[in-house]
């Protein structure tokens, strides 16, 4: 579904993506960990298409199709969501509306006819439910004077309603209190479907114990340093990023030998 | 960052819509204002003695004012000797009907889309149509005056209701108001005039589209509305000119009245030309427009959606002088590339149990500069007097500006005034978001600025409030991404 290759990125000519290498199949969950600064959300934001981020080498292919010559909304026509870190609030626009023309965007990029109110509405019920959120959230503008909390439920909110392929969730799991967590988790664990992938990126073990991946990488320097199964994610939790650090430190010091 | 001004600095690709001429024969007066215009004005109008001593009296007063310096707009000197103050298109002296009406006229309306044909026409909607100096035709007259309601031009009213111009021009906005209203007083050549009787409900949307057309004039119209006591009325003005390098003045004139229990509803969709990318040309806006609640209970609303001239000035307002009157101000004000706006409004309230209500939006992109300018004023026997003001500001890009300059006066002790203010801006961020759901940057400004502006769209008739929608959005193409 997602196969990126060697991909190499600069923002204002700084280097931060060194040759990255991934594969995600329908189905997969997969998780990328990494220390503050090591380029997970560059990732994301490159992958989602945000201008600024320039990729120098590699490239990516989403669905059979070319990811990195799509702007930005006809990757997420395609099917690909982004779940921000800082999700941005937009004064003016009620977080229905907002939703509403999301989905009929996307649909008649499909040559679908635009969901009538009706069928909307049903839509967003059965949404609701699953992220527990706020009728009276959804009428306010989006995400103005939400809390961290209900910012990423949110988030959560418009991917159950956008239904993506691939799904990329950027720390959603940062700033929530345990509660909110738990919620999080059991709405995106609701969403897991053998046709849609999941990119977890996180700081901490906390989310993965709620959501367990696939796959686990370790993003180290704009680099995969490191790749295994769910128990990775463990022993980095146990070792802590340090020990990835004295790991690669030996490894470049045997290089250089 | 860099990138982000990049995007943000494209500037409108779409062109004004409105910008042709049209080619018809016209009589015009030669440039400049004196004396002898004054009278030839006024002769060819074949106006009675007292309106042209009315006129010469403001043109002397005009010549001891000083044009307004306090607006937070700049522009060059104007020339007011390089100005045509009568340019009107030729036609046949008395129209018998609107069939009988210049073609030429006629095909430039529609393509306006004002249709003056009364059966293509939407329905509930009567029409005055000025060009230049003068009103070329109104439609419906006949079933108005049916149920008494008087709907002609100014001219006309002048010649056939002279008793109620006497008494009721320039009681609301005096000739002295202000420079413009001064210049204006001297040299007004046409607009449209209203009256609804005692306890008529104005089975239709009464509407005035302007139009210039010649080149070097100015537009100087007075419209007068005057509403009895128990009646209702809406009204609606919209407006456009072709492009051209030159900027061209437009300094109007509007009276309300609203006796008891009445109430009048003032909208407008102002696109007049805005001037090119670069600030060449376009129209001067320098309009006084003033409504008084002379009766208890009565009512004065004033719309706006403002997103043509180079330069506007102008602050509708309401003196609230009858118990229990209420005053409102609903706008909507956009400027893109180098457009200039310090608009607003004057609550003046008077009488007691008075309440007004002022929603202003100012949305400004590109280098433009869009100032809110508003007055609430309680005099010492306006007893529970209410006034809430709101004004926002949306900025798209950072090389525009806003500024809210709100003036509070409250002499009497129970009087109420509330202000809120809050300035926002699409950046790049909120705009990826959208592109990041599928919404593309046009849509997606398109979203914001509708969703900004809402409050104040509902306020329109509904016939309008698409069109209005739509104007601001294509006021706005390209301004992003
Ligand atoms: N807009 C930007 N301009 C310049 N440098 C940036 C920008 N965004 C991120 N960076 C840099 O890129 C690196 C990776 O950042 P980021 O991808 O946000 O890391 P992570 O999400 O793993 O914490 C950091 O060194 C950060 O300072
Ligand atoms: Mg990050």
């Amino acid at each position: 579904m997602l196969s990126i290759k060697n991909i190499h990125a600069t923002i204002e000519g700084k280097q931060i993506l060194n040759g990255i290498d991934l594969d995600i199949k329908p189905g997969e969950v997969h998780a990328i960990m990494g220390p503050n600064g090591s380029g997970k959300s560059t990732l994301a934001l490159v992958l989602a298409g945000r201008d600024g981020y320039e990729v120098t080498q590699g490239s990516a292919t989403f669905s059979g199709k070319n990811l990195l010559e799509m702007p930005p909304e006809d990757r997420a026509r395609e099917g690909l969501f982004l779940a921000f870190q800082y999700p941005v609030e937009i004064p003016g626009v009620s977080t229905t509306n907002f939703i509403k023309t999301a989905v009929n965007e996307k649909r008649k990029y499909r040559g679908e006819e635009p969901l009538d109110a009706v069928a909307f509405l049903k839509r967003l019920k059965e949404k609701m439910a699953l992220v527990n959120i706020d009728q009276s959230l959804l009428s306010r503008s989006v995400n103005e004077g939400f809390s961290g909390g209900e910012k990423k439920r949110n988030e959560i909110f418009q991917m159950a309603m956008l239904e993506p392929k691939l799904a990329i969730l950027d720390e959603t799991d940062s700033g929530l209190d345990i509660d909110a967590l738990r919620i999080v988790a059991k709405g995106v664990n609701q969403l897991r479907h053998k046709d849609r992938a999941i990119l977890i990126i996180t700081h901490y073990q906390r989310l993965l114990d709620y959501l367990t991946p696939d796959f686990v990488h370790v993003l180290y320097n704009g680099r995969i340093v490191r790749s295994g199964g769910k128990e990775l994610a463990l022993e980095l939790e146990e070792k802590g990023y340090d020990f990835i650090k004295d790991e690669l430190g030996l490894t470049a010091d045997l290089q250089a030998e | 960052m860099k990138e982000e001004l990049n995007t943000l600095e494209q500037t409108v690709s779409s062109d004004y819509k409105y910008g042709f001429v049209t080619d018809i024969d016209t009589d015009i007066v030669p440039k400049g204002i004196n004396e002898t215009v004054i009278r030839l004005i006024s002769a060819k109008k074949n106006e009675p003695g007292w309106m042209l001593d009315w006129r010469l009296k403001a043109y002397t007063q005009w010549q001891k004012m000083e044009e307004p310096k306090w607006p937070n707009v700049t522009y060059p000197p104007i020339n007011y000797q390089d100005i045509i103050y009568y340019a009107a298109p030729k036609q046949k002296e008395q129209l018998k009907g609107l069939d009988e009406l210049d073609p030429e006229l006629r095909r430039t309306f529609e393509k306006l889309g004002i249709s003056l044909d009364e059966q293509k026409r939407l329905s509930g909607v009567a029409v005055d149509v000025v060009m230049d100096s003068v009103s070329v035709a109104t439609s419906f007259k006949k079933q108005l005056s049916e149920i008494g309601v008087i709907f002609c031009s100014m001219s006309e009213a002048i010649q056939q209701h002279p008793d109620l111009v006497k008494k009721y021009m320039g009681s609301v906005v005096p000739m002295t108001d202000n420079y413009f209203a001064a210049l204006n007083a001297a040299v007004f050549t046409d607009g449209s005039f209203c009256y609804i009787p005692k306890g008529v409900r104005c089975p239709m949307e009464l509407s005035t589209y302007f139009r210039i057309n010649t080149e070097n004039s100015g537009q100087f119209e007075r419209t007068l509305i005057i509403a009895e006591d128990d009646s209702y009325v809406s009204y609606l003005e919209g407006c456009t000119a072709p492009m051209r390098d030159e900027n061209q003045l437009h300094a109007a004139v509007v009276e309300l009245v609203a006796l008891n229990k009445a109430e009048i509803k003032y909208s407008t969709v102002q696109n007049w030309y805005p001037g090119d990318k670069e600030g060449h040309g376009g129209i001067y806006n320098f309009v006084t427009k003033r409504g008084i609640c002379l009766g208890e209970r009565s009512k004065i609303s004033w719309t706006q959606v403002e997103t043509g001239s180079a330069i506007t000035w102008k602050y509708p307002s309401v003196i609230l002088k009858g118990d229990y009157s209420i005053g409102e101000f609903y706008s909507v004000a956009l400027t893109n590339n180098h457009q200039q706006a310090d608009t607003g409004t004057k609550m003046i309230h008077l009488g007691k149990n008075t309440k007004s209500r002022i929603v202003a939006k100012g949305i400004s992109a590109g280098y433009s500069n869009n100032s809110y300018r508003g007055l609430v004023r309680a005099s010492k026997w306006a007893t529970n007097a209410r006034n809430y003001s709101q004004c926002d500001s949306l900025l798209l890009g950072d090389k525009c500006g806003a500024n809210t300059f709100p003036y509070i006066e409250v002499k009497n002790t129970t009087a109420i005034v509330e202000h809120e203010a809050t300035t926002s801006k699409i950046g790049e961020d909120q705009l990826f978001y959208c592109r990041q759901r599928g919404i593309d940057t046009e849509t997606a400004v398109a979203l914001i600025v509708n969703g900004f502006a809402k409050e104040v769209m509902n306020q329109l008739p509904m016939e309008f409030a698409v069109e209005a929608q739509k104007l601001l959005a294509i006021s706005l193409e390209g301004s992003v991404g």
